[in-house]
């Protein structure tokens, strides 16, 4: 992949508030990210680190009183995060297309596949009837759901929930957009299926050169998926880089502790290694580095001062350790 | 490990287990409609045992009755058929059994202090007499899970997913059980959490001599807990056998399948081959060996006739035709 390809999707120094009665409450900060066509970028965090976070407010879909209170993104060569909602709506869908965790109630139950299917085709690409159906049998066959002449005349009860989630990538992909954002996409599946499915994905992304963007807190459905990893922690990016740096030679504390703490497949420990305490409530982050209470390497300066991602190893990270001066 | 020297003694032993769900409909609309009693087969003719201060695993996939097995077990559910028992512990009592759940956010009243939530057993089972001794038990609780004295005080909400997971644990252990069950202990937590609740877990198991009946569909987290694994099809066991053997020489196709659909993160198999098909509803199961549709080396046999249980000269149990004694 050429490094001067154009990136699809840019997200610039993006910060999310929410305001509260008790204040203003920082979901995100300082996220910084690019996505290239044909390339998955993973993002990983625990529950609350704000990766979703991240997902709903490129897709513009927060919940109030949430807002974007700084930053950019740009989506090819549009700025998206100032247009009014309407614009927004003939985005989503077009050129955003979404996979949610829950394949069940991401369909609606009282439509069959293919109207749910043709609708968006029409919709977005403007096609006559008899053409959106065909395209909508193609489609579910680009999924690999055998019989598509058939099950595009079921309803969603009528198929399994690995077959569900197909339908779903199947609808994301009805108006061929450049983003997809799949937020945890094979959390809710079995294992054989969750290969199915992220293989699917990755071979689709790749055929069809559509920027992912995959959200999930599975870190072995990233090490198979993705091209490059953002490692998430209380509202912000602490590294980002290519897969296999990330996950063999992280360079942030965090990553490193998170990587030690997933038991091992190839050998036996008596103890995994853990990271003591929790992530910290996003009205309750503390000064200097969010991570500093649970850091083992943790020095005066990474509790006064907030660390940015700078380059270290083959990717950045946000740590003073790596920063070249002192912690 | 604890399992090795107590190998020969098992806490559990489960011969022939079965559970029946009937899931017809209404009977008035079953008159009008004229559809028939259905049955859900979720435990069919299951047989284990668990070892003496050690840990079995069940694995499988959503639906396969993993957790069926785990409420028949503590008294939940009662079976149709089959025969479980308890062994007896030092004291010549049979061993009482406990049950950790998966979601750390429902299994908790959230209207009752974590002190009242841990005392409820002690009380209940008249463990101790006097409220002072309570509290003073419930305080020694709180800190073998890790959390201090005054956590007793606060409400469940005012703690993350892992600091619940550790209150239902601190619960569990209340009534002195010397078996617990546990249905997917860490399914709801992080990783980083998770580590934390597998370490607390393991401490235990050395610290009270507890047997442990895991349940999950990690493997990974499997491999890390158990002495031995058992893994569920559709409600049948289709093998069980020592961990390292059962990662070392999966036996049956299925085992197999498993294995090889982990995401491996030390070296992703980023263009692997998947194995197709999915688990059949288990309102219709197969004919023959309930896995014969999706396994790659099926023959006519395996459509017609339900494999048996062998036992292997590695001590693995296996029900699939193909597999042949080495």
């Amino acid at each position: 992949m050429a490094e001067a390809e154009k990136a699809v999707l840019e997200v610039r120094n993006l910060k999310v508030e929410f305001p509260g009665r008790r204040g203003v409450a920082t979901a995100l900060s300082e996220v910084s990210l690019s996505i290239r066509p044909g390339e998955i970028l993973g993002v990983v965090g625990e529950s609350g680190a704000g990766k979703s976070m991240t997902g709903l407010a490129i897709q513009r879909l927060l919940e109030r009183p949430g807002r974007i209170a700084e930053g950019e993104i740009w989506l090819a060569d549009r700025r998206i995060d100032k247009l009014d909602d309407r614009e927004m709506e003939r985005i989503r869908g077009r050129e955003i297309g979404a996979i949610f965790q829950d394949p069940l109630t991401s369909l609606n139950p009282l439509f069959t596949v293919g109207s749910q299917l043709t609708e968006t085709i029409r919709l977005h690409l403007g096609m006559g009837r008899a053409e959106a159906r065909a395209r909508a049998i193609s489609l579910l066959k680009d999924v690999g759901i055998p019989s598509p002449e058939d099950r595009v005349d079921q309803y969603p009860h009528q198929f399994s929930g690995g077959m569900r989630q197909r339908v779903v990538i199947a609808l994301a992909l009805a108006a061929s957009p450049k983003l997809i954002i799949a937020d945890e996409p094979t959390t809710a599946l079995d294992v054989s299926i969750q290969a199915q499915i992220t293989s699917l994905l990755r071979k689709l992304c790749k055929e069809k050169r559509t920027a992912v963007m995959l959200v999930t807190h599975d870190m072995g459905v990233i090490a198979e998926t993705a091209d490059r990893i953002a490692v998430m922690y209380a509202g912000r990016l602490v590294e980002i880089g290519p897969v296999d740096e990330v996950l063999h030679a992280p360079q942030h504390p965090y990553t490193r502790g998170l990587m030690a703490s997933i038991p091992a497949l190839g050998a036996r420990v008596e103890r995994l290694n853990q990271i003591d305490g929790s992530m910290p409530r996003l009205d309750a982050i503390p000064d200097g580095c969010a991570f500093n209470p649970r850091c083992k390497q943790v020095g005066p300066r990474c509790r006064r001062e907030r660390p940015s991602l700078v380059p270290s190893g083959a990717g950045s990270s946000a740590c003073w350790i790596n920063a070249g001066g002192t912690a | 490990m604890t399992a090795m020297l107590a190998q020969k003694t098992h806490a559990l032993r489960v011969e022939g287990l079965v559970k029946t769900f009937d899931v017809s409909a209404p009977w008035l609309n079953r008159l009008v409609e004229r559809k028939p009693r259905q049955h859900l087969q979720a435990v069919n003719d299951i047989s284990f045992e668990v070892p003496l201060g050690g840990c079995l695993s069940l694995v499988g996939e959503s639906g396969c009755g993993k957790s069926t097995v785990a409420r028949l077990v503590t008294g939940l559910y009662s079976a149709n058929s089959g025969k479980m028992q308890f062994a007896s512990g030092p004291d010549g009592k049979t061993l009482s059994a406990q049950m950790i759940f998966q979601d750390p956010y429902a299994s908790l009243n959230p209207r009752w202090r974590v002190k009242n939530i841990i005392a409820e057993p002690i009380r209940e089972l008249k463990l101790r007499k006097s409220a002072a001794e309570i509290d003073e038990r419930v305080v020694e609780l709180l800190k073998t899970v890790g959390l201090s004295a005054s956590d007793g005080q606060k409400f469940p909400h005012e703690f993350s997913g892992g600091q619940r997971q550790r209150i239902s644990i601190a619960r569990a252990l209340a009534s002195e059980p010397r078996f617990l069950v546990c249905d997917e202990p860490t399914s709801a937590l992080d990783v980083s959490v998770q580590a934390q609740v597998l370490n607390l877990m393991r401490r235990l198991q050395d610290e009270f001599g507890l047997t442990y009946l895991f349940i999950s569909h990690d493997m990974s987290v499997v491999r890390h807990m158990s002495d031995r694994i058992a893994v569920m099809y559709l409600g049948r066991i289709v093998e069980e056998g020592d961990t390292e053997e059962l990662f070392a020489r999966p036996r049956h196709p299925y085992t197999q399948l498993l294995l090889q659909t982990i995401p491996n993160i030390e070296k992703p198999q980023r263009d692997r081959i998947t194995a197709g098909g999915e688990v059949p509803s288990p309102f219709k199961p197969p004919s023959g060996c309930p896995f014969h549709p999706r396994c790659p080396s099926a023959t006519a046999r395996c459509s017609a006739e339900l494999p048996k249980v062998r036992t292997l000269a590695s001590g693995t149990r296996v029900a699939c035709h193909l597999v042949q004694e080495d």
